[in-house]
C-alpha cells in the first residue's frame, strides 16, 4: 500500500498534474458534497470546495501550525526534541495524505561563509530527510535544496533574527 | 597573439552545447563582444636602452606612497577623430592619464599628480621632457606618453617613465589597441610604471567577475557580471531571474565557473565567454558548490553534498570522472590550488568548526595549518604562493593572511562581516566583500598586504564575490 502509493506520488511528480489528479482520486480526502435537490444538466462537483485543497502549502500549514519548520543552533544540523516532535507532526501529515510530495529548504543564517552555509544548508534538510525517513515517509516523495544565507525570513542582524533564519522548512510541490 | 585568437575559436566551436542544455541557459544575456588583443610594439623615438638601476631602493610599501610622479597629458602627433573619444586623440591622451593617475592614487601606491594640474606637453617633447617645467614640483617621477591614431583606427600608445633628479629615462614601451581597448593601454603604461617603481608585477591590466546585487534582503536579485580592476567596462553576464554566486575567472579568461539556481538547485556551471554558453560542471543530481581552477585552467575543484556530506572533487574541465579528494565526514569545502598546482588549501569542519588545512593535489596528506584560535575559511592561496589569505571568523568576519604553513597570520581588516578574499594577479592586493548589518547591503573593497591602505572599489550597484582574474593575456 504504502509503496504503491509513493508511487503513484513519484509518477506524478514526474508526469502532469493529470496524473495527480488522478492519484487523488484513489484516497479522496474529502467527500464529494451532496448531490443538490433539483437536479439540473450542469452537475458536477464543486471542483474548489471552501477551504484549502490538498497539496497546498496552506493546508499543509493549517494542519501542523509551525511545524512545518524545523530549528537549529549555530553551526549543528541535529534534530533536537523540538525538532524531533514538529516532524513528528509533518510524518502523520505525510502518512495521511500520502500523495503529497514536497521540498525541504535547508537555511542557514548571515553570520557564515556564503559557500560553507550552503553546504550547511544541505546537511540540515538532509538532517531532516532522515528523521521523516525513520518515522516512514518514503524519500522518494522528498526532495531536498540549499539556499545557504541567501533567503533569510528574519532581516535583522541579531541572535533573534539569526536564529529563526537557521532553519529547514517543508514546502509543498504543486 | 594569432594562435591565442586561434585557441579562442576553437574552444567556442567546442562548448556548442547539445539542445538539451539550453534549457538551463536562460539566465543568460547576449556573448560579451571581447577579445580584443594588445599587441606591445617598439616606441616610436628610438634611444638608448632602458636599462639602468633605479635611482633609489624601496624597502617597503609605505615607501612607495611617498613618491611623487607626475602624469601630465599624452600628446598625440595630431589631433584625429577616434572611435576612443569624440574630441579626438588629443582629448583621448588626456583621459588616458587621468585613468593611469587614478590607478595610482586608489590603489595607495605614490603621490601621482594628474594631467588636470600640470602643463601639457608637446608631441616632440614626450622623447625629450622640458626639465625646467618639472624639476620644482616636489615630483621624483615623470610620466610622459602619445597617442596616435592609425590609418586602421587602431591606436598606438606609448608610454615612458623618466627620473627628474636624474633627468633620465628609466624605461619605455608601445601598445597597438583597438580603439574600444584604449583604457587597456592606460592599464598597460600603470603596470609599465607599477612595476619598474616597486620591483613587483603588474596587476593594473585584469579584469574582476563578481556578483552584481539588487533588491530588498529577502529578496536579493544576484547577476554574474564582470568588470576592469578599476571598475570600468562593466558588463552583466546572466538576467538575474536565477540567483548567481561565486564566479571565478579561467586562468585566460574565456571562460567563468560559477554557481547558479537556474535550474532550481545549486549547481556549477562552465560559462564560456565567446560563445556565451554554459554547460554543468558534472552531470550529478547532488548539488555542486564551491568552484575554483587548477593554475593551468585545465581542471575544476569543487565541492559535491552527497546525503547531506560535502566533499572535493576534481573534474577535467572537459568534462569526464570527476575525482574525490576528500572523505572525512563533515563539509569539506573551498579548495584552493597553490599556483605551481602541488598543494591544495581547503576549509573543514572536521574538528568541530572550519578551519583550514593544506593537501598534496591528489588529496593525500591532509593536515590542518590554522591553530590561532577562531575560525578558517574561504582560504585563497597567493599567486606568489607565499601567503594564503582567509575569512577569519572571531567574533566578526576579517580578511587575514598567514604563511601556507599556517604562520605568521595577520588580520587586514576590521569589518563586521568581510568574506571571501581574492588575490591581485601580483598577490600585493586582496580584493573582498563587506556586508553591512542589518541592511545586508555588500560592496567590493581592497586592502594591501600592509593593511593600511583600504579602499571601496565602486560598482554600478552593490556586489559580493569578487574574483580577481590574472594578467591578461
Amino acid at each position: 500500500m504504502n509503496i504503491s502509493l509513493s508511487r503513484c506520488a513519484a509518477a506524478a511528480l514526474v508526469t502532469s498534474s493529470l496524473a495527480l489528479a488522478a492519484c487523488s482520486r484513489e484516497a479522496p480526502e474529502e467527500l464529494p458534497p451532496a448531490p443538490a435537490e433539483t437536479a439540473s444538466t450542469e452537475t458536477r462537483p464543486d471542483p474548489t470546495p471552501s477551504g484549502p485543497t490538498v497539496g497546498t502549502q496552506q493546508h499543509f500549514a493549517d494542519a501542523v501550525g509551525s511545524s512545518t519548520t524545523v530549528y537549529f543552533d549555530t553551526d549543528r544540523y541535529n534534530i533536537d526534541s523540538e525538532d524531533a516532535a514538529a516532524l513528528q507532526a509533518q510524518a502523520q501529515y505525510f502518512a495521511r495524505y500520502p500523495q503529497v510530495s514536497f521540498t525541504i529548504e535547508g537555511h542557514a543564517d548571515e553570520r557564515g561563509t556564503r559557500e560553507y552555509n550552503l553546504a550547511l544548508g544541505e546537511r540540515r534538510a538532509n538532517a531532516a530527510k532522515n528523521y521523516l525517513v525513520s518515522l516512514g515517509v518514503s524519500p522518494d516523495r522528498i526532495r531536498t535544496v540549499s539556499y545557504g544565507k541567501e533567503r533569510p525570513v528574519a532581516l535583522a542582524s541579531t541572535p533573534e533574527a539569526w536564529a529563526r533564519n537557521r532553519r529547514a522548512a517543508s514546502v509543498i510541490i504543486n | 597573439m594569432t594562435r591565442t585568437l586561434t585557441l579562442f575559436a576553437s574552444v567556442a566551436a567546442l562548448a556548442l552545447a547539445p539542445t538539451s542544455l539550453l534549457a538551463q541557459t536562460n539566465d543568460l544575456g547576449e556573448p560579451l563582444a571581447e577579445g580584443g588583443e594588445v599587441e606591445t610594439t617598439g616606441t616610436q623615438a628610438s634611444g638608448e636602452d632602458a636599462e639602468g638601476g633605479l635611482a633609489f631602493t624601496v624597502t617597503d610599501e609605505s615607501d612607495w606612497s611617498d613618491i611623487g610622479v607626475a602624469i601630465p597629458a599624452f600628446a598625440t602627433d595630431r589631433n584625429r577623430p577616434t572611435p576612443a573619444s569624440a574630441e579626438g586623440t588629443e582629448a583621448l591622451g588626456r583621459e588616458i592619464a587621468r585613468v593611469i593617475t587614478s590607478n595610482l592614487r586608489n590603489n595607495g601606491l605614490f603621490k601621482p599628480v594628474g594631467p588636470d594640474s600640470l602643463p601639457q606637453p608637446g608631441f616632440p617633447q614626450i622623447t625629450s621632457p622640458a626639465w625646467v617645467n618639472w624639476s620644482g614640483r616636489g615630483v621624483e617621477m615623470l610620466v610622459h606618453g602619445y597617442v596616435r591614431a592609425r590609418d586602421d583606427e587602431k591606436l598606438v600608445v606609448g608610454c615612458y617613465l623618466y627620473d627628474v633628479a636624474l633627468k633620465d629615462e628609466l624605461i619605455r614601451e608601445g601598445w597597438v589597441v583597438r580603439p574600444a581597448d584604449w583604457r587597456r593601454a592606460a592599464h598597460k603604461c600603470s603596470d609599465l610604471i607599477y612595476a619598474r617603481l616597486t620591483g613587483e608585477d603588474p596587476f593594473f591590466d585584469s579584469r574582476i567577475a563578481y556578483i552584481a546585487e539588487t533588491g530588498p534582503k529577502d529578496n536579493r536579485v544576484k547577476r554574474l557580471a564582470v568588470m576592469d580592476s578599476d571598475g570600468a567596462n562593466h558588463r552583466f553576464i546572466t538576467l538575474g531571474s536565477a540567483t548567481a554566486l561565486t564566479p571565478r575567472y579561467s586562468p585566460d579568461y574565456s571562460k567563468i565557473l560559477y554557481l547558479s539556481y537556474v535550474d532550481g538547485n545549486p549547481r556549477i556551471y562552465i560559462y564560456d565567454i565567446g560563445s556565451g554558453r554554459q554547460q554543468l560542471v558534472t552531470e550529478n543530481a547532488n548539488p555542486t558548490i564551491g568552484p575554483r581552477w587548477s593554475p593551468d585552467g585545465r581542471h575544476v575543484l569543487y565541492s559535491m553534498a552527497v546525503a547531506g556530506n560535502t566533499d572535493i572533487y576534481r573534474v577535467p574541465v572537459t568534462g569526464g570522472q570527476s575525482e574525490r579528494l576528500t572523505t572525512a565526514p563533515g563539509i569539506d569545502i573551498a579548495g584552493s590550488y597553490s599556483p605551481d598546482g602541488s598543494k591544495i588549501v581547503f576549509e573543514s569542519d572536521r574538528s568541530g568548526a572550519q578551519q583550514c588545512y593544506v593537501m598534496d593535489a591528489d588529496g593525500t596528506n591532509q593536515k590542518r595549518i590554522s591553530f590561532f584560535g577562531g575560525r578558517c575559511a574561504t582560504p585563497e592561496w597567493s599567486p606568489r604562493g607565499d601567503q594564503i589569505a582567509f575569512t577569519r571568523i572571531a567574533g566578526d568576519f576579517n580578511v587575514a593572511v598567514m604563511t601556507p604553513s599556517g604562520g605568521n597570520m595577520r588580520v587586514l581588516t576590521r569589518g563586521w562581516q568581510d568574506e571571501a578574499p581574492t588575490w591581485a594577479p601580483n598577490g600585493r592586493i586582496i580584493q573582498f566583500f563587506r556586508t553591512a548589518r542589518n541592511s545586508g547591503r555588500s560592496s567590493l573593497w581592497q586592502v594591501d598586504l600592509t593593511g593600511r591602505n583600504e579602499r571601496r572599489l565602486p560598482t554600478p550597484v552593490d556586489a559580493s564575490d569578487p574574483a580577481w582574474g590574472p594578467i591578461r593575456p
